[in-house]
């Protein structure tokens, strides 16, 4: 069994007196794609916030290649290496595609230009963000200083995408990427998480496309009433099996182990 | 592999980068959104229009003089251009100035020496950005009603703090006043030099720090500024204490055209500003704009001023003029955001 890189206990998260997440569990081994379901209000997405900092826990403990994790703000997680891509996609459309993809961690030039002046090296970032598409193989994107708001929806994801796998350097995680995308896009955002993975970093993937979920994911935690009901493995049950586990009408078989 | 349906331009399905047919779509892309050449072509076509129809609109007299006119609003404009920017707006510009202008003349009119009066000045300016950065940032209050009860707050405390008009003496405060000869007798002030060198710096902080991306961030998308791990909250209260310090680099703009001060002075600046702004086609959505255009922006008010005063045309047909402006600007920000979308 592959080691846990991500891991959460007991993690109970309030809003005002609504109970999102309920003494949930988590845990992301080395090389999977781990998929997140669950239906509207399961509380996955209040979960998936507290792993990349968006949100801080009232209770339990995330733990990060089993060393204690706190989590303040976004910027922490990403400290971590744990990167985020949101389903709005947080990029500023009017800034082209390498300043997005360098957004908030800008290089500057060497020297008196860089630490007097606070000059960018304009040229390195581009230079790097090329690297960085071509590394993913990604060729639909024509140059990267076009300004975000020239890109098409799958585009975007695609350069979303892109950031995440450059800086995260332990886990990314994807909420909803296919869930705007016809079917071509998606395909093309799937083959991407698969490359991320093969490059080595466990991918944390939110979504209710089941098919993409079947397609991708390597294990599926199934999130119910605020809590992991349980974790499949796609090759061990129909579609419809897991639909049944994540509303309720079947019991949740017990948890899969990991591939080795 | 993903879809290339949507491509931009005449690379069509071509998924080289870098491609003739691409770098043409993306000359074509800078032409249409660099937001600097529309103002700059207005400036020009103005000027060229009212040198035809007037006889000395194009004399070194009348380019001097709305050059040295443009140097306060010019100045004010720069900061309002920043608030705007990331999607902010400051009704209170004016007011800070002014009373920048009456704190810095009462105190050098006292005991206090003109420098360290133009400090506390400057002290005072930056602190009353930092009020209203604080207030945006940390309460999340809209800048339109923070910037509004600031100037009303302001307007007054002026004038509880001297109702008379208030003189500085010739020194250090009027330095910006000096100026000499360029070919032949075009004057330029020391004031118009510091106001093209206040938009060369901004202009350099903002399109090449990481600084003025994250200022470009918060305006465009705040939520993914913070997500991204910018701290939009610094960067709020960065924008506005900077904004601070140029309405106080205003102040002795104004001092360096003319001496006298008073709580009545420059009641419009704050909309003159705006108009400024808007016309050198910064976006008031926040997260497009340059401070080049801005101060294009305030030129062209200028301009047209001086030229349809020569033509003889009554001065209420201005506003008239300047207002078309102003609305035909933002119709076009709006029909450029919508095809950007």
């Amino acid at each position: 069994m592959s080691e846990i890189v991500l891991e959460a206990r007991g993690i109970v998260k309030r809003y005002g007196h609504v109970t999102a997440v309920n003494g949930a569990d988590f845990d992301l081994r080395a090389g999977e794609v781990l998929a997140v379901i669950g239906d509207n209000g399961a509380g996955k997405s209040s979960l998936i916030k507290v792993l990349s900092g968006d949100v801080v826990a009232d209770a339990g403990e995330v733990l990060l290649d089993g060393k204690q994790v706190h989590f303040r703000s976004p910027a922490d997680a990403q400290a971590a290496g744990i990167e985020t891509v949101y389903q709005d996609l947080a990029m500023a459309p009017a800034l082209d595609i390498a300043t997005n993809l360098f957004l908030g961690r800008e290089i500057r030039r060497s020297g008196p230009l860089g630490s007097v002046f606070r000059m960018l090296d304009v040229k390195e970032m581009r230079r790097r963000s090329r690297e960085q598409m071509d590394a993913l193989g990604i060729t639909t994107l024509q140059s990267i200083t076009q300004s975000v708001d020239s890109l098409s929806g799958g585009q975007r994801q695609t350069v979303a995408v892109a950031r995440a796998a450059a800086f995260g350097r332990r886990v990314v995680i994807m909420d909803e990427p296919t869930a705007a995308l016809g079917v071509r896009e998606s395909k093309g955002v799937l083959d991407l998480i698969r490359r991320i993975r093969d490059t080595g970093i466990p991918v944390v993937l939110i979504s209710h496309d089941m098919p993409a979920v079947f397609e991708v994911a390597d294990r599926i935690h199934i999130h119910r009433l605020g809590k992991r009901a349980t974790v499949v493995k796609p090759g061990d049950h129909e579609m419809n099996e897991v639909v049944g586990i994540m509303t309720g009408a079947l019991p949740p078989p017990a948890i899969a182990a990991a591939a080795s | 592999m993903a879809d290339t349906v949507k491509t931009a331009g005449p690379g069509g399905d071509v998924v080289l980068r870098e491609s003739a047919g691409t770098r043409a779509a993306t000359i074509v892309d800078h032409v249409f959104r660099n937001p600097v050449l529309g103002p700059l072509a207005a400036l020009i076509v103005a000027s060229i229009a009212f040198s035809l129809f007037t006889d000395n609109f194009l004399s070194v007299d009348n380019l001097s003089l709305i050059l040295q006119q443009s140097v306060v609003v010019g100045t004010l404009a720069l900061g309002q251009t920043l608030i705007i920017l990331t999607g902010g707006i400051d009704l209170a510009n004016g007011a800070i100035m002014v009373l920048g202008t009456l704190v810095i003349a009462r105190l050098a009119a006292g005991s206090t020496g003109q420098v360290p009066a133009l400090l506390v000045g400057l002290l005072v300016c930056a602190a009353l950005g930092a009020v209203s950065g604080l207030i945006v940032s940390r309460l999340g209050l809209p800048p339109f009603i923070v910037t509004l009860g600031l100037l009303t707050i302001l307007q007054a405390a002026s004038r509880l703090y001297t109702k008379e008009t208030v003189l500085v003496d010739d020194g250090p405060l009027t330095v910006l006043s000096k100026g000499g000869y360029f070919l032949g007798q075009f004057q330029i002030t020391a004031g118009v030099v510091v106001v093209v060198l206040s938009v060369v710096v901004l202009h350099y902080a903002l399109a090449r720090t990481a600084w003025g991306r994250h200022v470009y961030a918060v305006g465009n998308n705040d939520l993914a500024a913070k997500r991204t791990g910018i701290d939009v909250r610094r960067v709020l209260l960065s924008v506005y204490v900077l904004a601070g310090v140029f309405y106080a680099l205003a102040a002795l703009q104004a001092f360096g055209r003319s001496p006298a001060t008073s709580p009545n002075a420059f009641p419009t600046a704050n909309l003159d500003t705006i108009t400024a702004v808007v016309i050198g086609g910064t976006s008031l959505f926040g997260g497009r704009g340059t401070v080049l255009g801005s101060y294009l922006g305030a030129l062209i008010v200028l301009v047209l001023q001086s030229g349809l005063t020569q033509a003889g045309i009554d001065p209420l047909y201005q506003n008239i003029v300047t207002g078309v402006l102003v609305i035909a600007a933002v119709a076009l920000d709006t029909v450029t955001r919508k095809r950007a979308r």
